[in-house]
């Protein structure tokens, strides 16, 4: 009984995983980079996050923490509060509808996926502050962030899966 | 990748339950919501996310510092590569430094003699608090930074933030520990400024780019490249003589003006109380007053 308690504790630690690293990749995307021209193109983690865990786990984010996680990054950054909830909550659920086609297959197709998914996210969020702001912002930088970000992804995704594959192995 | 595929399908296809889509919907609509009430009362908005800063901040402080240790050695070691042509540089700086703080003090001595005898009203006495930049976020959709000193410190909305350099933005959210800063080049950034020599008023612009722009220069002015832009003290927001960039490049489109705050290297900045209220003061009332 007493070892069933820890071993409940243990999974629910684990499972809570997904969700704390992502909350950690947007606190670490808004801290300060004394890199010159680097800041504007600083790429989306909290968008990888978002799109690794919606193809691998998403019974370990479900909705409601996406819609947090997009929150908090609107919150720290400065962007109009509930913009980043509907790209990461339209990421995922595209990634959702698509997990059939790109989980288990190679990592070039998972790439792919993000490349895609991410491009529509990009152009999401620069319409959305653009209507919000009812000026036409720079796309120039958008454009940049964004071949920033799927340079940068496999690099982070390899994290992810070695978290997944170490920690959030499923009984 | 190299997972058993089966245990992927396993899980229930989550988007297949009713409820779980009904979910999904209400929380796009909860975000567009959100957005709305932003665009509306900006008001509670700017209370809500201080509130978050304030509880991130500790955080964001402990992040940011070994970041900053790591780009201080990093620069160190760049500075002892080149550091005789650093002093040769500096000895040259002095020089010329030395000469103009000649001519300030002949100036100062001037303008307090002529003060006085036109008894002019004196400005208030500036006191600035100091606080180290621990969170920024600069880019298409926002230009803020995070600061670790908050009301307790005596930080307070509206207040002008200075860098090395010049004007950095102003105070927009405060939380007891921690509060935000609106940089000159976000979007909603509108700073009274004015040409330092030709005295003429604008008004310098954000546009989520790195160079605002000046608008409704006073008519009739011509406005030259390398012109220096200051603070005009108009609105009673800021007081005036800040120094806050030269005129980068004219246009007939637009006059872009380039910053002297380098935003890519901002460590710890100034606070200024400057003893005015401003438009901040007048429309937005202290609520534990």
């Amino acid at each position: 009984m007493n070892v069933a308690f820890w071993q409940r504790i243990d999974q629910s630690a684990r499972s809570l995983t997904p969700f704390l690293i992502s909350v950690a990749l947007v606190l670490l995307s808004v801290v300060p980079l004394p890199l010159p021209g680097f800041a504007p193109v600083v790429p989306a983690l909290a968008a990888m996050s978002v799109y690794h865990w919606a193809i691998y786990r998403p019974n370990l984010l479900p909705f409601s923490a996406v819609f947090a996680i997009g929150v908090l990054y609107d919150l720290l950054s400065g962007a109009p509060v509930g913009l980043f909830a509907v790209v990461f909550l339209s990421v995922y659920g595209i990634a959702l509808t698509q997990r059939r086609f790109i989980a288990g297959k190679s990592f070039i197709i998972y790439w792919f996926g993000f490349a895609i998914i991410g491009f529509g996210a990009a152009i999401e969020a620069w319409l959305l502050a653009s209507l919000w702001h009812l000026t036409l912002l720079n796309f120039r930088a958008v454009w940049f962030q964004y071949l920033v970000s799927v340079g940068t992804f496999p690099l982070i995704a390899w994290t992810f899966m070695k978290w997944q594959q170490t920690l959030l192995i499923e009984r | 990748m190299d997972q058993r595929p089966s245990t992927i399908l396993r899980i229930p296809q989550p988007l297949k339950s009713l409820v779980q889509r009904f979910t999904y919907l209400g929380l796009i609509v909860a975000a567009f919501g959100l957005m709305l009430i932003g665009k509306i009362d900006a008001v509670i908005v700017d209370q809500v996310r201080g509130e978050v800063i304030n509880v991130a901040a500790p955080i964001l402080g402990a992040i940011s510092r070994p970041i900053q240790t790591m780009a201080n050695v990093v620069d160190g070691a760049n500075a002892a590569i080149d550091m005789r042509a650093e002093n040769e540089r500096l000895r040259e700086e002095n020089a010329r430094l030395l000469q103009w703080q000649t001519a300030a003090r002949k100036l100062q001595a001037d303008n307090a003699a002529l003060s006085k005898l036109l008894q002019v009203v004196p400005e208030a006495q500036a006191s600035y608090i100091s606080a180290r930049v621990i969170a920024s976020a600069r880019g298409t959709y926002g230009n803020s930074i995070v600061l670790n000193a908050g009301a307790v410190h005596g930080a307070r909305k509206g207040q002008a933030v200075l860098g090395d350099a010049g004007f950095v933005g102003r105070v927009a959210d405060v939380s007891s520990h921690a509060s935000r800063v609106l940089l000159l080049t976000d979007v909603s950034s509108r700073v009274p400024v004015m040409l330092e020599s030709a005295r003429a008023r604008a008004l310098l612009v954000g546009g989520n780019v790195n160079r605002p722009r000046l608008v409704f220069v006073t008519p009739g002015t011509r406005v030259t490249p390398s012109e220096r832009i200051v603070t005009s003290g108009d609105g009673g927001a800021f007081p005036p003589g800040l120094p806050v960039g030269v005129v980068a490049s004219v246009t007939d489109s637009a006059i872009e003006v380039q910053l002297f705050a380098d935003y890519d290297r901002l460590e710890y900045v100034r606070i200024g109380d400057f003893g005015l209220d401003g438009l901040v003061g007048r429309h937005m009332p202290e609520k534990n007053e």
